[in-house]
């Protein structure tokens, strides 16, 4: 699979990585050439310098073609943009995106995006762990 | 008419109080705390402090009775979502978002904003009709007609001073509509006018064929 991830902050350059173990085709963009430090050592993808909301920058990131899209910077609003531009633009058939807000994320979801929140999965896991027993514990 | 800003920068600061002298209800929506003070103290308690992108924020606004939502921060993808949040989740009528990277337009077009406005694009082409080198200025354009119209000086040395219209191969999409000469009144050409040196030549056209008209109005 082609795929482009737009944003390489932790859970992006993770990402990367396991995707290029598994063989496919990775291009990820940040805006900050500084945030590909945190790309593994082995990492055999494109990493470019660009703005993943930028129609060229896409373009050269190989949108064109791509089968998968995931947006993953800090801002809501930005991946909403780019996974648009990737979704209705370019007509990428798969469109992945983080919306921290929970309330903007049901939003986009209904418009067609498909969007995950951190915040809601995370707390989420957080109060089912609570609500067990430790391991060691039993 | 109530309208909800976006952005209490300059620029929603300026428009909120333009709105606001035309006689509609304004409310400005500002993440600075400094920012919606300000406001608060030059314009009377019309701005509240907040995310305009929030769900929560916008239904506290009452933007579900709003006629209009224009979004004016220095973010694209923040204008973007306020709006899409304003026509999606409170089905307001008529959108508009300020435009900072041109290349945004047509993206925004595509992705249902009712209404661009691109700052930069205004302030460039305000500079490209000052430079008095420059062949051919936008005057409007019609965009979802996607024609234009744009204005044309005629140098003392084109080699079409001196020929009458008809002579000029000119591209089908455009049309000659005005010319205003260096001195006298302005008139409209017809097919047996002739060009002359200094004449401003009003013209309608397509982007596509902007250059071959640029080309058949300079013979060159």
């Amino acid at each position: 699979m082609k795929i482009v991830i737009m944003g390489c902050g932790r859970v992006g350059a993770r990402l990367a990585g396991l995707l290029d173990i598994e063989g496919h085709d990775v291009n990820i963009v940040d805006t900050e050439a500084y945030s590909f430090r945190r790309l593994p050592a082995e990492f055999g993808g494109n990493a470019l310098v660009g703005d993943g909301m930028d129609e060229d920058s896409l373009r050269k990131a190989g949108i064109e073609g791509a089968d998968a899209f995931i947006a993953l910077t800090q801002g809501d609003n930005r991946n909403v943009m780019g996974a648009q531009i990737a979704g209705h633009i370019f007509k990428v058939p798969r469109v992945l995106c983080r919306i921290y807000d929970p309330l903007r994320r049901e939003l986009f979801n209904s418009l067609g995006i498909e969007a995950f929140s951190p915040t809601t999965i995370f707390a989420q896991m957080l109060k089912e762990k609570l609500e067990t027993e430790p391991e060691e514990a039993k | 008419m109530y309208i909800i800003v976006i952005g209490g920068g300059k620029v929603g600061y300026f428009l909120a109080r333009a709105l606001l002298d035309e006689g509609h209800e304004i409310l400005v929506v500002e993440k600075s705390p400094a920012r919606t003070e300000f406001i608060s103290n030059e314009l009377g308690s019309v701005c509240v402090r907040g995310d305009g992108c929030e769900v929560s924020t916008l239904t506290d606004a009452g933007t579900g009775r709003a006629e209009m939502f224009i979004a004016v921060t220095g973010e694209d993808e923040d204008n973007l979502v306020a709006c899409q949040v304003a026509k999606h989740k409170f089905n307001v009528p008529r959108t508009v978002a300020r435009i900072n990277n041109p290349k945004n337009e047509a993206i925004f077009k595509e992705l249902g904003i009712d209404v661009t406005v691109s700052s930069t694009n205004i302030i460039m082409e305000s500079i490209q009709e000052e430079v008095p080198t420059h062949s051919l200025t936008h005057l409007l354009d019609i965009r979802d007609k996607g024609l234009e119209i744009v204005e044309l000086k005629i140098p003392a040395d084109a080699k079409t001073v001196g020929k009458e219209i008809r002579e000029l191969s000119l591209p089908p999409e455009s049309r000659l509509f005005l010319i205003i000469p260096g001195q006298g009144k302005p008139r409209v050409p017809t097919a047996s006018t002739v060009i002359q040196a200094e004449d401003q030549i009003i013209a309608i056209t397509t982007p596509e064929s902007e250059e071959a008209l640029r080309t058949a109005l300079r013979g060159s």
